[in-house]
């Protein structure tokens, strides 16, 4: 059979069109972004009218992936690692209702913060949540867990954990395809009050969730994802999880001489850790991510076999694995190439030409020459490029939404005036309660939204603030009189400067929104309409 | 069969279309194939790369290991030498030679062609030159790519092959466009090699 070439992401949306999904829910980000893309590009998809819009944020898609799961349907949400803590709250209950129709939650994590402010590791949260959590090797096992994940949380009554990292999400292979599955029926739960979590109903649920405990683990020492893999050297036995896996047989060109676990499901298989114990000497744990493993097989006095892997230096306790990190804690020698030559700079990566961010900030800065430095806080976007030469714009970068609320604090201190500078996607996402608390305080602060019309970091989708940024501040209750709009364009400078500084010098709170589209979305819109001539 | 490629350049430069090209063709070919790729931040204008693996035989790895890259294809100078710890004693390097300059530091020009100049076996091409002669600029990523040829392990008829799954549902000059491309970057490689 023909394989397809997909991205893990796309396996993954693939996986659960094939399993019988009735809902995508997402807010775009990496690395888990193309996801949703791919669900919405999908024919099938339209066809058997299955949801794939974007959510507000990451709390929203999870809950109304819940709220698809009570009417007994099959949903999927998916958000890059720091997302889980925006839908921490609706998760982690979400494993005290249980589930009606299967629920599966993908965690994309970045390890080496290709694209993210941390690298937390999303298999505590499904630790936490005392769900099953699924990692796949490769795209093919992706496509199978996401097909496979929604009986799995049928059959054990809680959501499922799918955590991948950056490597496997943005990396293509060829994808077998299996049978499809029908989309389920509504029915709903059988127990009305199943979803209700007053104290004595929670209280009754979460007892059945860890009475579910033993079946959970005991699906894990089944699971086929899980393997023993014999080997003749004793001396070191490998647990390899998820894509670590990969970098351990590459080394071997597929023949490792140590007897190996393979982990893709967790929590982790105590038969094959127990029978590794056993035969081996040491043992190396080889994770993507935080010392997950490793500590549990260390446990708090660590006294027993030897273990390697992050928290003894066998491997570096950051960033992502590679062969040679893996090479090197198995004392395999690698030839490397020569080095970098020294004539090869640092090329970070920086705001479009053309980019009304840009313009933004030019402006912001000339009018704050006025005061002492420091006072600006960001938020996540492009626009965080900000805090990069030439603009040394920016102060602060912390979590989607901080930017306002943040001001409202340094405010408070009395640090006048504060600004915020936040994106119109960023905004509608963590931004409106920040404000609304500014508004009922009457901050003195300055909130400069960089509407660009779009969620431009993660390549362009569509914003659910789109022309609806100066009637939701209206709404709030801002002011209309510090209520200002700007076009970023380097012929309105004077007057965009003007408009910052006089509203900079109100010592209450004012809003300006500057309104440009991106340079980017406004490239592919004229190429498409190229095309369609 | 087995290359392990790197694909380096700018975010935007379009290395991705190259290595679509060469996966198309070994996907015509019934081969394995991984290819890692950078989505994201590092796409507004910074260094970016894909690690492209090949194989009659599964391939496990989506990284590349250091010092075990058969070939480094670059459509920027500079970037083309940001991977070298990854290339074989004895692999190649193929690179454009127009630099693309969004950095206030990027080095004199010479400075870099020194040190490409220095390695055993490279081909430097002006893609850009090339592809504006044949009538099309944007097509100086595949003018690379066809300089890449010589070493790829593949018949320039099934790059051609991989060209017409990519292109053609958007018309045939474009194929015809890419195609042109691709042999003139092979004939300055055989040239070069000679």
């Amino acid at each position: 059979m023909q394989k397809l070439l997909f991205l893990g992401d796309e396996a993954i949306a693939q996986g659960a069109i094939d399993g019988g999904i009735s809902g995508f829910y997402a807010y775009p980000g990496t690395p888990s972004t193309e996801i949703m893309e791919y669900a919405q590009k999908s024919k099938e998809v339209a066809q058997k009218g299955i949801q794939c819009k974007w959510s507000t944020n990451e709390k929203t898609a999870m809950e109304s992936a819940i709220g698809m799961s009570y009417t007994g349907k099959r949903a999927m949400v998916q958000m890059k690692h720091v997302g889980m803590n925006v839908a921490a709250d609706a998760f982690l209950n979400s494993a005290i209702t249980g589930v009606n129709g299967g629920l599966i939650v993908v965690a994309a994590d970045d390890p080496s913060m290709h694209s993210s402010q941390n690298e937390q590791d999303s298999r505590f949260y499904g630790d936490f949540a005392l769900v099953p959590i699924l990692e796949p090797s490769n795209q093919q096992e992706a496509y199978e867990m996401a097909k496979n994940g929604f009986e799995i949380s049928e059959k054990f009554n809680v959501p499922v954990v799918l955590r991948i990292t950056t490597r496997l999400a943005h990396s293509r292979a060829g994808v077998s395809l299996g049978d499809k599955k029908e989309q389920l029926k509504i029915k709903l739960p059988k127990d009305p009050r199943q979803f209700v979590l007053l104290p004595a109903i929670a209280r009754r649920n979460y007892k059945k969730l860890l009475e579910m405990q033993t079946s959970i683990q005991q699906a894990s020492n089944d699971s086929s994802y899980n393997k023993y893999i014999d080997g003749n050297n004793k001396k070191i036995g490998v647990v390899a999880c998820g894509i670590s896996f990969n970098y351990l047989m590459e080394n071997f060109d597929g023949e490792c001489p140590y007897p190996v676990v393979k982990v893709s499901q967790y929590p982790i298989p105590e038969n094959h850790i127990q029978k590794l114990r056993q035969e081996c000497e040491s043992i190396l744990v080889l994770e993507d991510g935080y010392p997950f493993v490793e500590k549990q097989l260390r446990g708090f006095f660590d006294e027993g076999i030897k273990i390697m892997g992050r928290l003894d230096g066998s491997l570096p306790r950051d960033g992502e694995l590679n062969p040679n990190i893996v090479a090197k804690a198995l004392d395999i020698n690698i030839v490397e190439g020569v080095d970098i030559p020294e004539v090869v700079k640092m090329r970070p990566p920086s705001l479009c030409q053309g980019c009304g961010h840009r313009d933004v900030y030019n402006a912001l800065n000339i009018a704050l020459e006025d005061y002492e430095p420091g006072r600006v806080f960001a938020d996540i976007g492009c626009y965080t490029l900000g805090a990069l030469p030439p603009f040394n714009a920016i102060n602060s970068c912390v979590d989607m939404g901080a930017s306002i609320t943040m001001a409202v604090g340094a405010a408070d201190a009395g640090l006048v005036p504060a600004v915020a500078v936040i994106g119109d996607s960023t905004f509608t996402h963590s931004g409106m309660t920040g404000l609304l608390e500014a508004v009922i305080k009457n901050s003195p602060i300055l909130v400069l939204i960089s509407d660009n019309f779009t969620t431009g970091m993660t390549g362009g989708q569509d914003s659910a603030a789109k022309d609806r940024i100066v009637d939701i501040c209206k709404g709030l209750g801002v002011d209309p009189k510090h209520l200002r709009t700007l076009v970023p364009l380097r012929k309105h400078h004077e007057e965009n400067l003007a408009i910052i500084k006089e509203e900079l010098a109100y010592k209450g709170l004012s809003v300006v929104v500057a309104q440009r589209e991106c340079i980017q979305t406004v490239i592919r819109s004229r190429k498409k309409m190229g095309k369609n001539k | 069969m087995k290359k392990d490629i790197i694909l380096a350049g700018v975010g935007g430069q379009g290395i991705l279309t190259i290595a679509a090209i060469i996966g198309s063709s070994a996907i015509n070919k019934n081969l394995y194939l991984k290819q890692a790729e950078v989505h994201g931040m590092s796409q507004r204008g910074g260094d970016v790369q894909s690690n492209l693996r090949i194989s009659d035989k599964p391939i496990y790895s989506d990284l590349i290991t250091k010092g075990h890259a058969d070939m480094i294809i670059s459509v920027e100078p500079m970037e083309s030498l940001r991977y070298l710890p990854f290339l074989k004693k004895d692999g190649y390097l193929i690179t454009n030679t127009v630099p693309f300059k969004n950095i206030p530091n990027y080095p004199e020009d010479e400075e870099i062609y020194a040190a490409i100049d220095k390695l055993p076996n490279k081909i430097a091409l002006d893609a850009e030159q090339i592809a504006k002669d044949l009538g099309n600029v944007r097509s100086s990523n595949v003018v690379v790519l066809g300089a890449a040829t010589p070493f790829l392990g593949f018949a320039i008829e099934e790059l051609e092959g991989g060209i017409k799954s990519l292109f053609g549902k958007k018309g045939d000059e474009l194929v015809e466009m890419n195609i042109k491309a691709l042999h003139a970057g092979y004939e300055f490689a055989k040239e070069k090699i000679k």
